[in-house]
């Protein structure tokens, strides 16, 4: 069973974004950078499903070489391989274009399941998943809290949350699957999987390497271009109920959800 | 990166040390900054939501939790490859120290097994120990404690009264004695102890918790560390197995010592882990508190403790660091065969056994420093057990006691550098007496500084040496061997060694980050290093003075003075802005800001 997982680095979560002065693009300089906590559950799915019926997984991740440390941290938990899409052109691609050099490295190699997150906790769009499975012309089944594998490895069941029920969709493979919460407890890159992470063979592939036209990727080419990037608002401050008894301030707060907040 | 010059230890005081020749955490790969991850990773997500049920001394969660950590190899970085470890470099080890630093009593059950529990047999063990115990500590199936101390033998360790007398079939040692303050004695099933055969000859010895006439007494009430295990051990005729005999009769205290350094330098990187727990949890509380309708953050004094807080813990991870790649430089240039002798890689570790206490020392103050201030930032509520900060102080209390108090540390940093001057190894004497006349054409206002970041703090950095060595060598011409019963003169030189180190330290890691990011990127390390010279070349000023002032009197002390106040002649700069402008820092990102 050969397994692909799909790849994006992302900005820790405890990190404080900063929007940068043109307005459309974030401060890169404190970031943090982390695996997609879903691709996450992604690789270890991927390790699971090796560790039963064999096989190999291959981690496929795109961006600046700073990407590497993603992929060495799926290597160190257990990954064999991996791939690195990195090229200057690439930068500022949107989802499609992501999905599209990814495609291009992923179509000839020998693969039964491809993993992506469901989506990027950066820019939350939940695409590229989709797009990949489209290009490829394979089944895509999003959000997958289970999954099995048949016993004769033709065919997978994927659970998925709906409203409260679960949803059984069964594929024949190759499928791709896109990982939600849920799905496992992603395991630690242990100390003797980081050493021999460091032997495993990562490559790197430029679009050219890949045989596509760079004028395809790249803010160029964007279908989806970003208008303005906003900070949340900043909550307003609290108020205190004032009053000497509990009557009084009840008496206080049912005044004030009347004629302030208007919801009496 | 080229390849980093070797020093030998304590050298630094009288060789110019350059950026390129220190590792910095700068210098981490790709592997080091995983092994961080993966520690960190294991600490807040097994460790802290047990962190208030460790406090219970519940020996299974101990267990069970140090099994985990032996599962991800965070006990096998120190153990060899063929006896279940990783064998892998000291910064290594450092990294996943500092990340066990925030785990309150978890980091004591760690730092006891992995260091001075697992060790000594790593060392000084027979290929038949090694691979009888080492697997099973790697792999935390089994926990580890060491058995130095005595009721009546702390520091004077040699002093020891347990005693081990060969059976009359020759195949056990005898065993009678106690011990005492043993760290995870209540769920360790190997000790390593020490005993004298025959009363005499101080030796060490693996016991095992089963061994006949082996028991540990009852639970010692602490000040913190309550999750830790502390009992005495007692030997009553406990049977020994010859072949648990370790290294060589009457060599007992060569892996002692050895060990200590070790554990000295150890303790100094989980106390960094420690310092950067203050600061995250006393940045977020101050800028939380609202008084007077603003966050408390806002307040310049409460600025200036975040500030300090955060350069006295670059200077302490600069000096950790670089400790960690000395090792490494050093063990580098073994050749294969002495690569594989626990007992010369001990001896290659040895050779800076000053700057392990150094270390030592500085680690475990600067986190008292820290725990201190997290509690005055905290005010009330940092007096109360609810909040950790109140944990942090107890915790952090042991520090300046074990591995070698304080005391004993600030002795041997003069004492063991006198020694091998002594002996040739180290050319101090010949530098401590060119200074008078190096003095006598020396004119501070003469001196022409580079137009470069941290020119001035560089001069004062040397010019420090030069005091220290002066008032060493002054004090060594007076007291010849009695030296050593001068005490107060002996602290006042560790003090002036220890702050050089770590400003060197801090000095040398900022040049290598401007070098390699530029002069904007290292802004407030830059601003760190010039606010902490400036804090401390008056205070090296004063020690010497009054070190000066006990050796010396009359037109001698005069002249020795002056020749101080030339040394330390320094313009005071503006350090007010600079502290606000790290504390900023420290508030925006909510944590240690370099």
């Amino acid at each position: 069973m050969n397994i692909i997982v799909c790849l994006k680095q992302v900005p820790d979560t405890e990190t404080q974004i900063k929007i940068a002065p043109d307005g459309k693009s974030i401060v890169e300089d404190d970031i943090k950078w982390i695996m997609n906590p879903y691709d996450e559950f992604g690789v270890e799915e991927a390790l699971r499903i090796k560790e039963k019926f064999g096989g190999e997984v291959t981690v496929v991740g795109l961006g600046p070489k700073r990407v590497t440390e993603a992929i060495r941290t799926a290597l160190a938990m257990g990954a064999d391989k991996g791939i690195l899409i990195t090229d200057d052109a690439l930068e500022g691609s949107d989802s499609l274009a992501t999905a599209k050099a990814l495609t291009a490295a992923i179509k000839d190699l020998d693969y039964d399941i491809i993993f992506t997150g469901q989506r990027g906790i950066d820019d939350d769009l939940g695409l590229v998943g989709a797009s990949v499975a489209e290009f490829l012309g394979i089944p895509h089944i999003a959000l997958g809290i289970k999954v099995e594998i048949a016993d004769d490895q033709s065919s997978v069941k994927v659970h998925r949350p709906v409203e409260g029920q679960t949803l059984v969709i069964e594929s024949p493979l190759p499928v791709l699957i896109t990982a939600q919460k849920g799905l496992n407890e992603p395991r630690y890159a242990s100390l003797p999987g980081i050493m021999k992470a460091k032997k495993k063979p990562l490559e790197e592939k430029s679009l050219a390497d890949l045989g596509v036209d760079a004028s395809e990727f790249g803010e160029a080419a964007r279908k989806l271009k970003i208008i303005e990037l906003t900070p949340p608002p900043e909550r307003k401050a609290g108020k205190i109920i004032e009053g000497e008894t509990p009557q009084e301030k009840a008496a206080e707060l049912a005044k004030l959800l009347h004629e302030e907040a208007k919801v009496l | 990166m080229g390849e980093r010059k070797i020093f030998s230890g304590g050298e630094f005081l009288i060789s110019d040390v350059t950026p390129a020749d220190i590792f910095t955490p700068e210098d981490f790969t790709d592997e080091h900054k995983m092994i961080y991850q993966t520690a960190k990773d294991f600490v807040e997500k097994e460790i802290m939501p047990n962190i208030d049920k460790l406090e219970e001394k519940d020996p299974d969660l101990v267990l069970r939790l140090l099994a985990k950590a032996g599962e991800l190899g965070l006990l096998g970085t120190d153990v060899p490859e063929e006896y279940g470890g990783l064998g892998l470099d000291k910064v290594s080890t450092t990294v996943v120290g500092e990340a066990m630093g925030v785990a309150g009593s978890f980091t004591v059950v760690y730092g006891a097994h992995t260091g001075i529990g697992t060790l000594p047999i790593v060392f000084f063990g027979s290929e038949d120990q090694k691979k009888r115990y080492l697997p099973k500590l790697a792999s935390g199936e089994w926990c580890a404690a060491y058995c130095l101390t005595e009721p009546g033998a702390g520091t004077d360790a040699l002093n020891a009264k347990t005693k081990a007398v060969l059976s009359e079939d020759g195949k056990y040692y005898i065993l009678n004695g106690e011990k005492m303050f043993i760290t995870n004695a209540g769920w360790a099933t190997v000790f390593t102890l020490y005993a004298k055969v025959d009363g005499e000859h101080f030796t060490g010895f693996i016991v095992e918790k089963d061994f006949p006439g082996f028991s540990t007494g009852a639970e010692i009430d602490k000040m913190g560390v309550h999750g830790s295990s502390t009992r005495p051990v007692i030997l009553e005729d406990a049977k020994v197995p010859v072949e648990n005999l370790m290294f060589e009769i009457g060599k007992g205290h060569k892996i002692a010592f050895n060990i200590l350094n070790i554990g000295r330098w150890k303790l100094g990187a989980m106390t960094t882990g420690g310092c950067k727990g203050c600061i995250e949890g006393a940045v977020k509380y101050a800028k939380g508190r609202i008084q007077f309708k603003v966050p408390i953050s806002s307040f310049g004094m409460i600025k200036t403790k975040l500030a300090d807080m955060a350069i006295r813990t670059y200077m302490s991870e600069s000096m950790m660091y670089r400790l960690a790649g000395m090792f490494d430089d050093k063990l580098g240039t073994l050749d294969a065969e002495a690569k594989k002798s626990g007992a010369e890689n001990a001896k290659a570790i040895e050779e800076y056994a000053p700057e392990c206490s150094i270390t030592k020392v500085y680690g475990s103050e600067c986190l008292e420093y820290c725990v201190d201030e997290y509690v005055q930032i905290l005010g009330g509520y940092g007096y109360c057990a609810e909040y950790p900060a109140e944990r942090y102080y107890r915790d952090s209390r042991i520090n300046r006691i074990w591995e070698g108090t304080n005391e004993i540390n600030r002795m041997l940093i003069p004492g063991t550098l006198m020694r091998r001057a002594l002996q040739g190894r180290l050319n101090l004497l010949q530098a401590a007496q060119a200074i008078p006349q190096e003095l006598m054409s020396y004119s501070p206002l003469a001196v022409q500084l580079p137009d470069e970041p941290l020119a001035l703090q560089e001069h004062m950095v040397k010019m420090s040496k030069k005091i220290a060595l002066m008032v060493a060598g002054l004090a060594a011409q007076k007291f010849g061997a009695d030296l050593v019963k001068e005490q107060e003169v002996l602290a006042k030189v560790a003090d002036m060694i220890i702050e050089i180190f770590a400003m060197e330290s801090g000095l040398l890691r900022t040049k290598k980050i401007i070098e390699s990011r530029g002069e904007d990127k290292a802004k407030f390390q830059i601003a760190a290093v010039e606010t902490y010279v400036d804090q401390t070349i008056p205070t090296i000023e004063m020690w010497a003075k009054q070190a000066l002032a006990y050796v010396e009197q009359g037109d001698t002390l005069r002249t020795q003075l002056a020749g101080v106040k030339k040394l330390a002649r320094y313009t005071p700069i503006d350090t007010v802005s600079r502290l606000r402008a790290i504390a900023d820092r420290v508030i925006e990102l909510e944590s240690y800001p370099f």
